[in-house]
């Protein structure tokens, strides 16, 4: 089974997001995503300063077998990537939910996120997926 | 639901993830895709080759019927137990699969062919055999283990009765011997000295673990995809198939044109192209981050993005001993040794380079 924060949120396309102490997002892939993709090899993370669209493709991690796009979960502006990423993807696999996070953004407005389902929702999400 | 072979549940409580290949269910990998390669590059690890196809011929006429039915000549193998990788052909050129060929006896060749095109070679192997008397059979009652990497061969003798182990350790590279139940080749799809054991299906499970227990680590189709590409091995259905004849797929050193009299399936086509401009497979480098995949266009270095591409790539991934990406490319005029890769709508610099890119735990082009 793979590991689902209770404290975080999440989407269908397997991001995670976490509200920081300062009222900004942190958002990485999810274990799940991590465990299917294997191996990480390369990773693009947006620049500080983009404005993202939620549902737009805003990151890439490649994978020894794979390419896989990442969607921002919000509308919003990039604050930082993760610059530990570009020498060190393996993060990702190591810690999908601390030291392998991909970029922090400030949302546009405090509702950002409204599609975002809790722990129990992307458990249940992954358990129809298995399906 | 595939085809499973003597090692599947093993994998399975191995926690290995599945995955469909050629019809079959196989270990993608143990856990880690990128340790299981450097386990062979390194040390020694062990793939569950049982999908391939064992085929046995007998007949006095076997080695005349193969002389015309490989694009390469079993008239070279002298001494029993050589090993010849070859190409099958149709009329056209097209490649019908890769293959090894081993000499056992004069009236004795043992073929080991690739998962996704066993059927369609049994049947085009039985069709040509029956005007030389020759008996085709399948050996689907034996499984296959690879054990790839410096120390494997130690390690692998380990399987053998104390008294065969001197015998199996003195084979020459690309020559097989029976020991007792096992067919052991020193052959391999890795680039790494190894062997590769023929054993029936219910002795498998024993020796993986007997394996295991000597440190040998078990691996995937991954490793098994980035170790051959590496050593510069092509894949069936990625780098050639029945659409694409040898001279472009980079396997014109294993086409006997001499002797010339030698008359094998798809000789005639070959000649005609042979000497041809046309496309050929090169080997690619990435320089910059990024991975470079199959079906990614290549273009010539400032070509615009509306210009003809060169070609595409066949097979690419990220070389863990390289720490880059590579990529073998089939291309059409190319200058070189730059060219330009779209990937996902963005140009990155590849340079072409000769392949094997990698051979015995090292790097074999300038990086």
């Amino acid at each position: 089974m793979s590991s689902i924060p209770r404290e975080l949120q999440y989407t269908r396309s397997h991001e995670w997001v976490r509200r920081l102490p300062d009222g900004r997002l942190e958002v990485g892939i999810t274990d799940h995503a991590q465990s299917a993709l294997g191996d990480l090899v390369f990773v693009e993370v947006p620049e500080t300063g983009r404005s993202l669209r939620t549902g737009e493709e805003c990151a890439v991690v490649e994978s020894v077998k794979a390419a896989s796009d990442v969607y921002s979960p919000v509308d919003g502006t990039v604050v930082a990537g993760n610059p530990d990423l570009a020498g060190r993807p393996e993060l990702i696999n190591q810690d999908p939910y601390g030291a392998g996070w991909l970029f922090r953004a400030q949302a546009d407005g405090a509702a950002g996120g409204a599609d975002l389902m809790n722990a129990d929702g992307y458990e249940k999400y992954l358990a129809e997926q298995a399906h | 639901m595939g085809l499973k072979t003597p090692l599947h549940d093993i994998h399975v409580k191995s926690g290995a993830k599945i995955v469909d290949f050629g019809g079959w269910d196989l270990p993608l990998s143990y856990g880690s895709q990128l340790e299981e390669h450097h386990a062979v590059r390194r040390e020694a690890g062990m793939f569950d080759v049982s999908h391939m196809g064992v085929v046995d011929l007998a007949g006095a006429r076997t080695r005349e019927f193969l002389r015309g039915l490989l694009a390469n000549d079993v008239g070279r193998l002298r001494s029993p137990g050589k090993a010849l990788y070859t190409c099958m052909l149709r009329e056209d050129g097209g490649i019908l699969d890769d293959l090894l060929a081993f000499f056992i006896a004069e009236d004795s060749f043992r073929l080991v062919v690739n998962a996704g095109t066993r059927r369609k070679d049994l049947d085009w192997i039985g069709a040509h055999a029956r005007a030389f008397g020759v008996e085709v059979r399948e050996r689907a009652d034996l499984a296959i283990l690879a054990v790839q990497g410096p120390a494997a061969r130690a390690k692998a003798a380990m399987l053998l009765a104390e008294g065969d182990r001197p015998a199996a350790l003195a084979l020459p590279p690309f020559t097989a011997a029976t020991f007792g139940s096992r067919f052991v080749s020193r052959t391999g799809y890795t680039g790494e000295d190894g062997f590769e054991i023929v054993l029936p299906g219910e002795e498998c499970a024993a020796a993986w673990e007997s394996l295991r227990a000597a440190g040998v680590v078990p691996a995937g189709l991954g490793a098994r995809d980035t170790l051959r590409l590496e050593a510069g091995m092509n894949l069936y259905g990625s780098d050639m198939d029945e659409s694409r004849h040898p001279l472009e797929s980079g396997l014109g050193w294993t086409v006997a044109f001499e002797p010339a009299e030698r008359d094998f399936i798809g000789r005639a086509a070959l000649e005609r192209l042979r000497g041809q401009p046309g496309a050929r497979l090169a080997g690619l480098v990435m320089e910059e981050r990024g991975v470079l995949r199959a079906h990614q266009r290549v273009f010539a270095p400032h070509a615009a993005s509306d210009g003809e591409a060169l070609g595409e790539i066949t097979s690419g991934t990220f070389s863990p001993t390289l720490n880059r990406s590579i990529a073998f490319a089939r291309l059409n005029a190319a200058d070189g040794p730059w060219v330009s890769v779209d990937i996902r709508g963005k140009r990155h610099a590849a340079r072409i380079v000769e392949p094997p890119f990698v051979r015995h735990g090292r790097a074999l082009i300038p990086l």
